[in-house]
């Protein structure tokens, strides 16, 4: 095969955005050696991104989808969005960590690399167009998290985080190379569009190798976004790693990975004769029955808001299964909003954390109300977004997920899903009951350094204005992906 | 717009009235004293009657159409608007709501000492949320107020109620949610079959198929019998009745029960006339085993408040009998009945609250000869109690009447049956007066050392007056009320009869026949 090495200009600036977060990345590692106080770190982090932001901008300024270094790196409309998600997610993981890890006392300037070098693995992965390139940002964003995960190192529970996470991630990436072998040895080819191509023209719809790869593939993503029965992981590596990591890799590993679920799913094997959906669907419920129904046995918050990223990741599943554009928006919909309201929850147990005290259990939170009326009332926001309770976006995005599924046909999908909905609302209401029908049995003494207050204020603020003008978010997803 | 009458008033008139209690709460987010916050509160409810008062006045009793009707777009991508109007129907409901608000300030006055600013805050959410449901003609716009009812009444119930309030919130949380997760599946069904648009005027226009309409109708079904709420789904209700505090359970009492009934009339009726038809027997069955339940568990119960709460499930097994009677007089019945449940049991919520803030218990052995303590309490609490009863004069009769006489004309045996449940009332009614107020005081409350109770004050007397008025008002002359709703009724029942339904009246008995006889040979 000719492998063509002409980079040309347009080229690298279609890179530009990854290319200045990675060089943002190695700078904070350089930083490090000089600065003393280690949230400066942090705002060269912000700045980085922000120009990276602005690159993103300009280049989604062409109407017409680029396709860079011969079709390995795609940016479209669907990449950007996911883009998108990523810089928010760090942004508002970096304003909602700099006093928390001063106080987990792990104020380390690697942090603020690894999360800078995390995101640009998932930007190359939702950026993907070749699977090579594809493998190469998801090791770049999984081997930073692995190490963000493990950041507090004397902490038991957090190395067994970052090791749990670490054997689990690699047998998954072992699963990923397995189908990725497969996937090359029939078609010849590793380019997305090559391989839709080849398995026209070899006429290898059916398979029963490709189908296997294409099983191998799902499984090893079906890990990232955490969905059952891969999600064994979730619940211990979520406790143990530090709370800002949590957040962030609730949300940014779990949408790289729909990222290129969708991609790959839908141009690499749009015509492959078995239904993927089909395989997909049992793991959606599946998914959801897991994160809904062991959610409700959790004390700890952590773990609870573990189980319910799990279950989320189930509710998501439903708009890739539609196996329609409009199912893909549905998806980066859900996505997006899922990343405020979780970011949003992760910030109120992080504004509980001090100095000798965790603020995990669901204990910590009764009563609340009685002293931080505005942190409980946010609180309250977050929770009923995530059960999708209007008038919050939370009720939007299940809306318009269910909307693709049952537009697909998947009627009896959207019923489960809405019962699995229910029966999770008992474990959201439970920290709402806490904060506001319990009399306080602890002190706790709430803490919100104004970035807090500025992330608070941004993620609560958008849910209640999306939950009530969804149009301002949808219009731009169904642009985008439509 | 083709078929409906856009609003002709100088301002969006429907608008102001459903979203002017949310700016109340906005307001209320920055005060901070306890006394202004209330009086903001009352302010704001007394305004959004004052508002929405040319309703009434501009109101067209000749047309079905809907009325007032505002259009804008709001997600124009999925064909989704916001647009909102009143019929015949919705007019009094909108009133009801507005007038229990204002009464719900007035009875939390000193009720409520904790967490006042929240509590009210709650209040004026809840009536934003309402009067939403009541005016809504587009179904995600619908979907959005009638699942954000939720969540202050469960914080209402939950905050600010009884010993059992938290185990009495989540179970009324979770019931509703069940019911109105699966209508939300409904809806997005229909909006795909009725060409991708969310127009409830749009959307009854269309005739579907059988099948199409006996699951969507259960869908709905699920979401409107938890919340009216129907024999065997009721259960939610005297837990979250007798523990909420007096302004929730007359909220609850008012006007949240009487949704599950007005989404029947709304939607199912007119979108699924056949399964209407298919499944009116069960239905009424269900109404009657309400009625007579409902009434014989109030005699077993040794609690105030959660007799009455029973005594809803009995009155709203008249109100669903009537409606599935499905002719005018069962239909003007019920929602007459709905429009006095809401007056009578509203009542009865605010006197119970009333008495409770002196005694602090809701046991009824408590009590005893307060006729001799608070004559004036035992004088209101009387008309009411005759009102709940059915007496000719009162409004209940009234309603009870029209109900008897549909179910009357459906089928004897169903008037017959829902004669008996009125005996019934009539029993555990009076029975509760008598151990109230009459017998010897209890010694907690007269004599030396005793804890005395006082009667009602001014403030307490005025929240009543309204309430004592609208008793004798629909009671003497109801044309006033049944004149708003006799063309939307009637073009709603010809709708429903006019159905190309084979199947005849009783279709579901003979299924269930068929059934039992496949399974004997």
């Amino acid at each position: 095969m000719e492998v063509s090495i002409n980079i040309g200009i347009r080229d690298i600036s279609a890179f530009m955005p990854e290319i200045i977060l990675f060089v943002t990345g190695l700078l904070l590692m350089l930083l490090d050696l000089i600065i003393k106080r280690k949230e400066i770190l942090g705002f060269v982090a912000i700045a980085g991104t922000v120009v990276a932001i602005y690159s993103t901008y300009k280049l989604s300024a062409y109407n017409d989808p680029i396709s860079a270094f011969g079709g390995m790196f795609l940016l479209d409309g669907y990449s950007n969005l996911f883009k998108v998600i990523f810089y928010i997610n760090i942004i508002l993981t970096i304003f909602i960590s700099l006093r928390y890890m001063k106080i987990e006392g792990a104020s380390y300037g690697e942090y603020y690399a690894l999360l800078v070098l995390a995101t640009t693995g998932m930007m190359i992965m939702a950026s993907a167009g070749d699977l090579i390139i594809l493998y190469l940002g998801l090791e770049l964003m999984a081997l930073s998290t692995y190490i963000l995960a493990g950041l507090l190192r004397r902490q038991f529970r957090s190395n067994e985080a970052a090791l749990k996470y670490f054997f689990l991630g690699a047998f998954s990436s072992a699963f990923l190379l397995f189908g990725i072998a497969l996937t090359y040895g029939l078609t010849g080819a590793t380019d997305l569009n090559a391989i839709a191509e080849a398995i026209k023209t070899l006429n290898i719809a059916n398979n029963p190798i490709l189908y296997l790869a294409l099983v191998f593939i799902i499984v090893a993503f079906g890990f990232k976004i955490a969905i059952a029965p891969f999600h064994m992981w979730a619940p211990d590596v979520y406790e143990g790693a530090p709370t800002s990591v949590t957040a962030f890799m609730s949300v940014g590993p779990k949408a790289a990975g729909f990222a290129v679920l969708g991609r790959v799913l839908f141009y690499a094997f749009q015509d492959v004769q078995i239904d993927w959906a089909g395989v997909l669907v049992p793991l959606s419920i599946l998914t959801m029955a897991v994160g809904s129904i062991i959610a409700l046995a959790q004390r700890n918050i952590k773990r609870m808001l573990a189980y319910s990223s799990i279950a989320h990741a189930g509710y998501m599943l439903l708009g890739i299964i539609a196996r329609s554009s409009e199912g893909l928006a549905a998806t980066v919909n859900y996505l997006l909003i899922y990343t405020f309201m979780n970011i949003g929850a992760f910030a109120i147990v992080i504004a509980l954390r001090r100095e000798g005290f965790q603020g995990e259990d669901l204990e910590d939170y009764m009563g609340l109300s009685k002293n931080y009326p505005l942190a409980s009332a946010l609180m309250l926001i977050f929770m009923f977004s995530l059960t999708g309770i209007p008038p919050t976006a939370g009720f939007i995005a299940k809306f318009y997920i269910f909307m693709a599924a049952i537009n697909a046909g998947y009627v009896y999908l959207a019923i489960i899903a809405v019962i699995f909905s229910v029966i999770s609302a008992f474990f959201y209401l439970r920290v709402v009951m806490y904060m506001y029908m319990r009399e306080p049995v602890k002190e706790v003494i709430l803490s919100s350094p104004p970035s807090m207050s500025i992330a608070l204020a941004i993620t609560s603020l958008t849910i209640l204005v999306l939950g009530v003008f969804p149009s301002l978010l949808l219009n731009i997803v169904r642009a985008s992906i439509l | 717009m083709e078929g409906v009458i856009m609003n002709k008033l100088s301002y969006p008139i429907l608008t102001y009235t459903v979203f002017l209690p949310l700016i109340g709460v906005f307001v209320l987010l920055f005060l901070k004293n306890e006394k202004l916050i209330r009086w903001t509160s009352l302010f704001f409810t007394i305004l959004t009657l004052i508002i929405a008062f040319p309703l009434l006045t501009h109101f067209d009793k000749n047309t079905h159409l809907m009325q007032f009707v505002e259009f804008h777009e709001w997600i124009p991508s999925l064909g989704i608007n916001y647009m909102v109007g009143i019929d015949g129907i919705s007019i009094l409901f909108i009133f009801l709501t507005i007038i229990l608000s204002i009464l719900c300030v007035l009875v939390s006055w000193r009720a409520i000492d904790k967490k006042v600013k929240e509590f009210h805050i709650g209040i004026l959410a809840m009536e934003c949320a309402m009067l939403g449901v009541f005016v809504s003609l587009d179904f995600l716009l619908f979907y959005i107020f009638w699942e954000a009812m939720l969540i202050p009444m469960f914080i209402l119930i939950g905050v600010w109620g009884g010993e059992n309030r938290v185990y009495a919130a989540i179970k009324f949380f979770l019931y509703t949610l069940v019911g109105s997760v699966l209508m939300l599946v409904g809806i997005v069904v229909l909006y795909f079959y009725g060409g991708k648009t969310l127009n409830i005027l749009e959307l009854s226009k269309i005739n579907y198929p059988f099948t199409l309409q006996f699951w969507l109708f259960l869908a709905f079904l699920a979401a409107f019998a938890v919340k009216v709420p129907m024999f065997p789904v009721h259960t939610w209700l005297p837990d979250a009745h007798t523990e909420a505090p007096t302004a929730g359970s007359v909220i609850l009492a008012g006007v949240l029960i009487k949704m599950g009934a007005y989404g029947f009339l709304r939607f199912s009726m007119p979108m699924f006339p056949d399964a209407m038809q298919f499944f009116r027997l069960p239905l009424i069955v269900l109404s009657l085993i309400a009625i007579i339940y409902g009434a014989l568990v109030c005699f077993a119960q040794k609690d105030f408040k959660r007799l009455i709460a029973y005594s809803s499930v009995s009155h709203m097994g008249f109100v669903t009998l009537g409606l599935f009677a499905l002719n005018t007089q069962g239909v003007e019945g019920g929602i007459l009945q709905m429009l006095n449940h809401g007056v009578v049991t509203g009542a009865l919520f605010l006197l119970v609250g009333i008495v409770y803030e002196r005694t602090h218990t809701r046991l009824i052995a408590d009590y005893g000869g307060f006729a001799k303590l608070m004559p004036w309490y035992a004088g209101i609490f009387m008309v009411f109690t005759l009102a709940s009863i059915g007496l000719p004069g009162t409004n209940g009769f009234i309603g009870e009447f029209l109900i008897i006489f549909g179910a009357f004309k459906a089928k004897k045996v169903f008037g017959v049956i829902a004669a008996i449940g009125i005996i019934l009332g009539a029993g555990y009614m009076l029975w509760l007066y008598q151990r109230v107020f009459f017998q010897n005081p209890h010694s907690h409350y007269e004599g030396p050392g005793g804890h005395p109770v006082w009667d009602m004050n001014f403030r307490e007397v005025i929240t009543m007056i309204p309430l004592v008025i609208f008793v004798f008002w629909i009671g003497i002359y109801p044309n006033a009320f049944l004149d708003y709703m006799h063309v939307t009724v009637n073009h709603l029942i010809d709708k429903v009869n006019q159905t190309g339904y084979a199947g005849g009246d009783y279709m579901f008995s003979e299924l269930i026949k068929e059934g039992i006889l496949k399974i004997w040979k």
